[in-house]
């Protein structure tokens, strides 16, 4: 049971979209507000569409668009999105507006685009796709669980084009409220967007995502136990969340001791923490696999092309997620 | 893989009781649970009923024994705990267990308060009042309160969201990947969500009259409602009492428009026509449907519409019990989940309130006393905003 | 008459995000609903918050809606009669 990828759309603190790899001149955050690069959406979204769309959801749409074009897919089968805060921005303008006008003569149109599943439906709308749509809103496990998701419903029937994504925005609001808990001393705040259709069919695949495993919460000895488990699978590198290898040293420690041969890379420094950023990892993953060269700014060593690729993420110590991707 | 996925036990709490069985005296005695605000601070107080639970926060933390949170996360505790504690289940750490929840407003009841203070001065509001915002952190505190650490997800597609919790987790079951879920969702009446459905003007002034001619909106409501899922080895190894299967569902999507239906409901069509396929079911065997029917003009016509084509000549007794508790979004799949268990364990249907007149066209006369009858298998509905259908049946083991 | 036809085009192009549009690209009688400038519900409820927020003008009923906002010149006409009534 896995999923091979067919194609995909990613935008990110990085020019992302419409590349088989990261540009070789990347961008490091100036500050800890690490906005996407945001392309010219009309390539992607009829203008009279556009109108209601924030930032959001053109982020998912367009992301979308471009893992059809790569996957030659006009209307997939599924469309699985993972978001943990939704549509910000829409939420922040209905509450101030609520506020503001003492619940009176409110505009319904920011409500109506503030629910997590705008972005899915959005898709789906747009495609008229009536297939199987679901969102998942659970923080940090939001992408994860599309993963898995997506594996259930592939090992049912290998022949769905599912097209899957994780998103995050940045909003002022947010941003503002975030930098109070004081969570962006070490990897600056990120966003972005990353979409790919996906079925059972090892055929013209850029790389395959095998299995997904989630840890809420976990003693550093269940990680290790199932790092160590994934000895086998002869591991070429590891893609660590996060900007680099002192901010989570307890988990380096492990890896470190159950992958001694296997390339160390991180991400974070690339894309910024956001809930949704293993959907950047993937990607990152995905174009490693398949162009067989890792970034210089992502290892500092020359290695060669992996075959295996894990995607261990963490998520401010608290959810650490380990997807498994191989080269085809 | 396949197996069969039992139905072990079943909570909720809502604005007609806050047990399960609580809700089937108010369905007995077809009490209502919708009236005036009480709880929140709302110009709309006095003004738009909605379907309230009987508790406040401090209530609801005493008796779940939990400090006080979200009331989203609080009303998920109460109906999780005792899902779980009705399941019969002994020592869920020995067995691979998942909480799958769903909601749409998260902990947005204390979030709407902060941003009184922050919208002035972003150096002000309690942080307190958002750190558990965001809809996962309801069910992680869900999942805490109830010792569950192995496998958490949250769920929102809207008004379809707790269904589609309890569809996921009858899969990762049926896949060999969890032994037990605890599967539902949760939802507080806030001042965002009652202003945002005002804003769509959907909300009726009076109480709601699904599926009737003269229907003119929908109410709010709050609950939640969970259901224990578990495996046939689970089953057998802890010799449980389980009586109920869910034996098919189906997820499918409108795609008509951001908010309304389609008039000739082809997403709610289409989901329970799948999920009768799926359980390998003919309409003619379906004895009670337990309908989305919020009522809206939009939903009902489009659900009636579907209702009709699926069922024909063989329409088996319908209702609406949003007639008794209100809406209550993200929480409804779960709630109407755990009151579909209690139609076919208890033998029974639900009446649907304040019915008198058939919408023209359509004509479905929907079940309007309570009543003891043979059902061997329920049908439940939830469409939401996004064009996002789901339909589920309950089947006798 | 003309005056707040005028306006009405620009406050519409506004609340609604017509981006692509310019006042003088509504007709005065063009149809506003399905064909036309094809709108649909949720631009009709912001319809009835513009009438609210611009003119003091409460639409109790969503179902007014259709024939009131036909047209910008319907509008305008409901406009007058309602403030003529205030």
């Amino acid at each position: 049971m896995a999923l091979f990828i067919k194609g995909m759309g990613n935008i990110s603190a990085q020019k992302t979209w419409d590349v088989d790899a990261l540009p070789k001149e990347v961008v490091l955050p100036s500050s800890d507000r690490f906005t996407a690069i945001e392309p010219d959406y009309s390539q992607y979204i009829d203008p009279k569409s556009i109108r209601r769309m924030s930032r959001i959801i053109k982020f998912g749409v367009s992301a979308a668009t471009l893992a059809l074009r790569g996957a030659n897919v006009n209307v997939p089968d599924a469309i699985i999105t993972g978001t943990a805060y939704g549509c910000l921005e829409d939420t922040g303008t209905f509450l101030s507006k609520m506020i503001e006008n003492n619940e009176v003569a409110l505009n319904p149109t920011p409500f109506i685009q503030s629910t997590h599943n705008t972005i899915g439906s959005q898709i789906a709308l747009l495609l008229q796709c009536q297939g199987y749509n679901q969102t998942y809103a659970h923080g940090a496990f939001s992408f994860e669980s599309v993963l898995l998701d997506a594996l259930i419903q592939s090992e049912e029937n290998p022949d769905r084009n599912i097209l899957i994504g994780g998103v995050d925005e940045i909003t002022d609001v947010s941003h503002a409220i975030q930098k109070r808990f004081e969570i962006f001393n070490q990897v600056a705040n990120g966003e972005g967007s990353a979409f790919f259709v996906v079925n059972g069919q090892p055929t013209n695949a850029i790389a395959s995502i095998d299995s997904v495993a989630t840890f809420y919460k976990p003693d550093m000895t269940i990680i290790r136990d199932h790092l160590e488990e994934s000895k086998n699978l002869q591991i070429d590198l590891v893609l660590v969340g996060s900007a680099d290898s002192s901010q989570s040293p307890l988990l380096m420690n492990n890896v470190n001791q159950a992958f001694p041969s296997a390339a160390i890379g991180y991400f974070k420094h690339l894309c910024g923490e956001y809930p949704v950023a293993s959907a950047f990892g993937v990607w990152l993953g995905a174009t490693v696999l398949k162009t067989g060269k890792v970034p210089e700014g992502v290892v500092k060593t020359r290695i060669n092309p992996p075959k295996k690729v894990l995607i261990l993420n963490q998520y401010l110590g608290k959810h650490i997620s380990a997807i498994m991707m191989s080269a085809c | 893989m396949k197996g069969k996925v039992y139905v072990a036990g079943a909570g909720a709490i809502c604005a007609i009781g806050n047990s399960l069985p609580e809700t089937l005296r108010a369905f007995q005695n077809k009490t209502s649970g919708i009236g005036h605000i009480t709880s929140l601070d709302t110009v709309h107080k006095g003004v738009l009923p909605v379907g309230e639970v009987k508790l406040s926060n401090k209530d609801l933390a005493l008796i779940t024994k939990h400090k006080s949170v979200t009331r989203t996360a609080l009303l998920g505790i109460h109906a999780a705990q005792e899902a779980l504690n009705s399941s019969g289940l002994k020592d869920i750490s020995r067995y691979r267990t998942g909480l799958i929840s769903a909601t749409t407003v998260g902990g947005m009841d204390l979030t709407e308060n902060f941003f009184v203070d922050f919208s002035k001065d972003n150096s002000k509001g309690d942080l307190n009042d958002v750190v558990n915002h965001e809809c996962g952190r309801s069910t992680e505190l869900i999942a805490d309160a109830l010792n569950i650490r192995h496998y958490v997800s949250t769920i929102n597609t809207a008004c379809s969201s707790s269904v589609n919790s309890i569809i996921f987790g009858t899969k990762l079951i049926q896949h060999g990947m969890l032994d037990v879920v605890v599967a539902g969702g949760t939802d507080a009446l806030t001042k965002f969500t009652l202003n945002g459905f005002n804003s769509l003007m959907i909300l009726d002034k009076e109480p709601c009259r699904p599926f009737d001619a003269t229907r003119n909106g929908l109410n709010l409501g709050e609950g939640a409602g969970f259901v224990v899922l578990v495996s046939q080895k689970v089953l057998e190894e802890q010799k449980l009492n389980a009586s109920v299967i869910v034996s098919g569902f189906a997820n499918t999507n409108d795609a008509f428009h951001q908010t309304a239906s389609s008039p000739e409901g082809r997403g709610s069509f289409n989901a329970m026509k799948l999920a009768l396929e799926v359980a390998n079911l003919q309409p003619a065997d379906i004895d009670y449907i337990n309908l989305h029917g919020t009522g809206t003009v939009n939903n009902d016509q489009s659900e009636g519409t579907a209702v009709k084509r699926m069922f024909g000549d063989t329409l088996p007794k319908l209702s609406s019990t949003k007639s008794f508790t209100g809406h209550t979004l993200g929480a409804c799949g779960g709630l109407e989940a755990a009151f579909s268990v209690m139609a076919i364990e208890k033998q029974c249907v639900f009446p649907n309130l304040r019915f008198t007149q058939a919408m023209p066209d359509i004509g479905i006369v929907p079940q309007t006393e309570f009543q003891s009858t043979k059902v061997n298998n329920v049908m439940s509905n939830s469409f939401g905003f996004g064009g996002n259908c789901s339909s589920i049946i309950f089947s006798k083991a | 008459m003309e005056q707040l036809m005028a306006n009405l085009k620009r406050q519409i192009i506004e609340a609604l995000n017509l981006k692509h549009l310019k006042p003088e690209d509504i007709g005065d009688d063009q149809p506003l609903f399905v064909e036309g400038l094809g709108l649909d519900s949720i631009d009709a409820l912001e319809l009835i918050v513009l009438l609210q927020q611009q003119y003091g003008i409460k639409m109790a009923n969503p179902q007014d809606g259709p024939k009131v906002f036909k047209s910008v010149k319907t509008i305008a006409e409901f406009i007058q009669a309602n403030k003529a009534a205030a």
